[in-house]
């Protein structure tokens, strides 16, 4: 047991508690804030596996992009928490006993047997050269294509929640601008004919 | 030294947490959202472990994938929520039964 090893287990425990809390917590607010240790959690232990990137990524992605959209959606919507919980205690037995079975199903296969220390050597404590370079490297040599579909899926995901969430109001004034650059003199100007009006003294 | 089979449990463990999580709270739309990210992380976990010991670069190059795939499914969920809250005034799962399924 050295340094890394007791760091692994304190993060461990840490991540365990806060994925329960995330799922037992009464108030949705809470559970989101669980979720956000959780992750960070996660990165940390990622960066323990020499995965640095993908860590600061999970930070700056999850941490800072999705949970801040969970949390304004759960604040923004007014929600009655007390409904929800029903069945709570009802389904806890069973959702303990599939996930206790599971547990230990996978436990049994990846357990020390399998994967321990005899059959995967722990890898090299320092690794030569940046992580971020090479999974760029990576990234952009063989995985190019892939990667295109992910920027296209993201586009798409910008585009469907903006257009499943966009509602048009009543009565807000607003401008066209097409009707506005197809708008021609003869709409807007009227040339109005009076007759000239002459006063005494100063007529001509 | 850490095994590998550390990893190994301590994914398998956030992946039941997660499971439970999505039995015991199956009224609310949120908690199963936030279930179904716990799920992913932890299959990440699996790929980030598995590419540490097999010196093999790909397995983050998948994580990241991922990552993108989970951020976009996030997106697109909360915004079906907000359409739910929007059309029914709530979100309990049990009451969405407008098609009979």
């Amino acid at each position: 047991m050295n340094y890394e090893s007791y760091l692994f287990l304190a993060l461990a425990t840490l991540l365990v508690i806060a994925a329960g809390a995330v799922v037992t917590l009464r108030n949705p607010v809470h559970a989101a804030m669980s979720l956000v240790l959780t992750f960070f959690t996660s990165a940390m232990l990622w960066i323990l596996l020499r995965a640095e990137f993908l860590g600061i990524t999970l930070v700056l992605v999850y941490v800072g992009a999705v949970m801040v959209l969970f949390l304004f959606v759960v604040m923004m919507l007014d929600i009655n928490v007390v409904p929800l919980r029903e069945g709570f205690a009802r389904y806890l037995p069973v959702g303990l006993l599939v996930a206790g079975i599971m547990a230990a199903q996978m436990v049994a296969v990846l357990g020390g047997h399998h994967f321990g220390l005899e059959r995967y050597t722990a890898p090299p404590a320092v690794i030569e050269g940046s992580n971020t370079a090479a999974l760029g490297q990576l990234l952009y040599t063989g995985y190019v294509y892939p990667f295109e579909i992910a920027a296209v899926i993201l586009l798409v995901a910008i585009v469907a929640a903006i257009a499943l969430t966009h509602r048009r109001r009543e009565g807000v004034k607003l401008q066209d601008p097409g009707k506005q650059t197809m708008v021609r003199k003869a709409d807007r100007l009227r040339v109005v004919k009076m007759p000239s009006d002459t006063r005494e003294g100063h007529g001509a | 030294m850490i095994p590998l089979s550390w990893w190994l449990t301590l994914a398998a463990l956030l992946f039941c947490i997660s499971v439970a999580g999505i039995f015991i709270n199956r009224k609310n739309i949120i908690i199963l959202l936030m279930a179904i990210e716990l799920m992913l992380l932890s299959v990440n976990m699996n790929f980030v472990a598995f590419s540490r010991y097999l010196d093999d670069m790909a397995g983050q190059v998948f994580v990241f994938f991922i990552l993108t795939v989970a951020a976009a499914e996030a997106a697109i969920g909360l915004a079906i929520l907000v359409l739910v809250f929007r059309n029914r005034r709530t979100i309990n799962v049990a009451e969405l039964d407008t098609m009979r399924g």
